[in-house]
């Protein structure tokens, strides 16, 4: 084939933070694909130096704001570590459901709002209004409104939370509150159920492209994990020296260029909604397993484009989940307990939290109160280098099409993974010869 | 009388004030009525080089962020400063108290990223330090109710209202215990209200989102560091997370 391919995509859309894709092909010649991060580095770990541990949870939830519960998680995990700090079961499960809640708002407006104008054919939800697909957004929202009011409930605010402190919680929900959120859960089942009947009726527009690699996240025993776990890799199986994580995230830098790829056992792994899938889909709840079969999926699915619908089955685990934790906390009655007390001043530790788009951890050296060294593993930079090769096998499957068509499914692809660029507080671009 | 063009754009920032707009949920469908979105990267795909009003996110912090910004100040009738990494800079000024090569050393290490213009980086400025702006919309992240305030009041031609009085004027409405009671430092002396005093409400303190007062009453606020035994510089220290600034306050 002879072909001339450019496409030139500045600024991907749909996407949180800036991303571009640059494709250029010479008489059927690949001469360039680069995935580029042109995102302004922010130092959020350099910001954190000579601030007392109190304040490096609110700092660390401003790196991003769609997964704001799960830094602040984990930057509490990492201070509790680091200070010897054990919090209350009721805390505990309050965490669970704020995983819970934040996971169901950033997957419901992946699914709604960024991915499904692909498959409706139509460049934002904005359209949608008013068309045969109506009701699907109206319960899109729907459910996004149920998952932003839950976090709300239990962290005072969905984007960056209040009451999440060190030692546990600064103010609880009512037990009327979570009675009535245990209903609107379980009332939100069946509309759940109508928007995965909905995008199974256009899920034939997801393109079907396998690429082997190796899925990352936390498994747990006697859950699917988000709270709690250890690391764990469809490559090599579980890692359990939690404190040795970077043995297993390894930050490379390539000679020619100032990137950072993130790489394990190969020389790229994928976090996220489908590597939780991938490693854990036997401890999804039922409804969730009914979910999965009706798309298909089944693990080890090898397809970037199905991260998508492992977001739905997810979103339909963490309702179910989210009922159980609330029947927990009604069984032994909500205390309005205060954060427990912080006795050590100093001390290393290290939190890994399961977020949206992947596993994400926080280390921090705190020393007489104050941090002096801090670092974060962000789940989209662990993913970069494997969006990076999967636009490098993509490419020559699909040069056959129009140069529109191969635009967008690269931009498929990039938003398959859902990236949240903004929390990039690593850089990363790749560039070969 | 056609609608307005309105068009949003992010600079370094979390993109959590976007994310606001997006959980009005079911309201979000009425205010397009009102509207016409002609640029909005995180969720739609259309993008127009001319529109009236243009929201602007996240703080300027490189040569090429400061083109863009001017660019886009040539294009806009009006100008909003949308949450704090634009209004005063927040969380990203707090790495002005070193110099950039500091900070980059911190981050990156011995990473070979001299030359990359990604990486030319200058201290934190507020969108203000680089191009006029008309109005804005504190907070961090952004009050949903304000926004739809300050959209609409703009639609009608009307300059919309900030609150020139202390977050304290709210929390005490709200009949929260004052948190310097608890022990805690507390910056709603010192801060503009319009948040209805959400992070004491909730029994966490005030981080100052939304920017010192113009005029803070400086013997009142005095007078609570006297009360509690607390010093100046003790509250300059809090003032770091989201008002860093070189002078002296």
């Amino acid at each position: 084939m002879s072909k001339d391919v450019s496409v030139n995509v500045h600024h991907v859309t749909r996407v949180e933070g800036h991303g571009n894709i640059v494709l250029d092909v010479k008489s059927g010649d690949i001469k360039e694909i680069q995935w580029q991060v042109p995102e302004a580095p922010r130092f959020f770990e350099a910001m954190l130096r000579g601030r007392h541990y109190d304040d490096l949870r609110p700092i660390t939830s401003r790196i991003c704001g769609i997964c704001s519960i799960g830094h602040s998680l984990a930057s509490l995990k990492a201070t509790e570590d680091a200070l010897d700090v054990s919090i209350s079961d009721q805390s505990h499960i309050l965490r669970r459901l704020a995983i819970n809640g934040e996971n169901m708002q950033s997957h419901i407006l992946h699914i709604g709002y960024l991915v499904a104008p692909d498959l409706f054919g139509v460049g934002s939800v904005f359209p949608l209004v008013g068309s045969k697909h109506q009701d699907a957004l109206l319960k899109i929202v729907q459910l996004h409104r149920l998952s932003n009011e839950m976090s709300d409930m239990i962290c005072g605010r969905t984007t960056h939370p209040i009451r999440l402190v060190v030692g546990g919680f600064s103010m609880v929900p009512t037990e009327k509150q979570l009675r009535e959120m245990k209903q609107r859960l379980t009332d939100a089942i069946q509309p759940t159920q109508d928007v995965a009947t909905a995008v199974l009726s256009v899920a034939d527009k997801l393109p079907d492209f396998s690429r082997e690699t190796e899925y990352i996240g936390l498994s747990a025993d006697n859950e699917y994990a988000f709270y709690d776990g250890y690391i764990n890799s469809t490559d090599t199986g579980a890692f359990k020296d939690y404190k040795n994580y970077t043995d297993v995230m390894k930050e490379y830098i390539v000679s020619q260029s100032t990137a950072k790829y993130a790489k394990h056992h190969r020389k790229s792994y994928m976090v996220g909604a489908l590597a939780r899938y991938n490693l854990n889909s036997k401890q999804l709840h039922p409804l969730a397993k009914d979910v999965a079969k009706m798309f298909g999926l089944k693990p080890v699915c090898y397809n970037p484009y199905m991260n998508t619908i492992a977001q739905i089955v997810e979103f339909v685990h963490n309702i179910e989940d989210s009922i159980l934790q609330i029947d927990a906390l009604l069984d032994t009655t909500i205390k309005d307990e205060k954060p427990v007390k912080v006795n050590k001043r100093s001390g290393t530790g290290v939190g890994i939290v399961e977020v949206p788009r992947g596993i994400l951890v926080h280390e921090y050296v705190i020393k007489n109160e104050l941090c002096t060294k801090a670092n974060c593993i962000i789940p989209t930079n662990q993913n970069h280098a494997n969006i990076q090769h999967d636009m490098e096998e993509l490419v020559p499957q699909i040069l056959d099409k129009s140069e529109k068509e191969i635009e967008l499914t690269l931009e498929m692809l990039v938003r398959a993974y859902d990236p949240c660029i903004s929390c990039s507080t690593h850089y990363l671009t790749v560039t070969f010869e | 009388m056609s609608k307005p063009k309105v068009a949003f754009f992010d600079f370094a920032s979390c993109e959590g004030c976007q994310l606001q707009i997006a959980n009005l949920e079911e309201e979000i469908l009425d205010l397009i009525q009102l509207v016409d979105v002609v640029s909005f990267r995180e969720v739609m795909k259309e993008h127009a080089e001319t529109y009236d009003i243009a929201f602007i996110e996240g703080s300027v912090m490189r040569p090429m962020d400061e083109e863009r910004i001017k660019e886009i100040r040539k294009h806009a009738k009006i100008l909003v400063a949308l949450g704090a990494c634009a209004t005063i800079g927040g969380v990203n000024k707090i790495r002005n108290q070193w110099d950039v090569e500091n900070v980059k050393k911190d981050v990156y290490g011995d990473a070979k990223i001299k030359g990359n213009k990604y990486f030319d980086v200058f201290p934190t400025k507020s969108v203000d330090e680089v191009v006029k702006v008309d109005f804005y919309i504190h907070g961090c992240p952004i009050n949903r109710d304000e926004f739809k305030k300050v959209v609409v009041s703009l639609i009608m031609g009307k300059t919309p209202e900030i609150p020139t009085y202390p977050v304290c004027v709210e929390c005490k409405k709200n009949e929260n215990v004052c948190l310097f009671e608890q022990g805690k430092f507390c910056l709603g002396p010192i801060t503009r209200a319009g948040c209805n005093a959400i992070c004491p409400t909730n029994g966490s303190p005030c981080d100052g989102c939304r920017g010192i007062l113009d005029k803070p009453q400086v013997e009142c606020v005095q007078e609570v560091l006297d009360r509690y035994n607390l010093t100046y510089e003790d509250m300059k220290n809090r003032c770091i997370i989201y008002n860093y600034t070189k002078e002296e306050c």
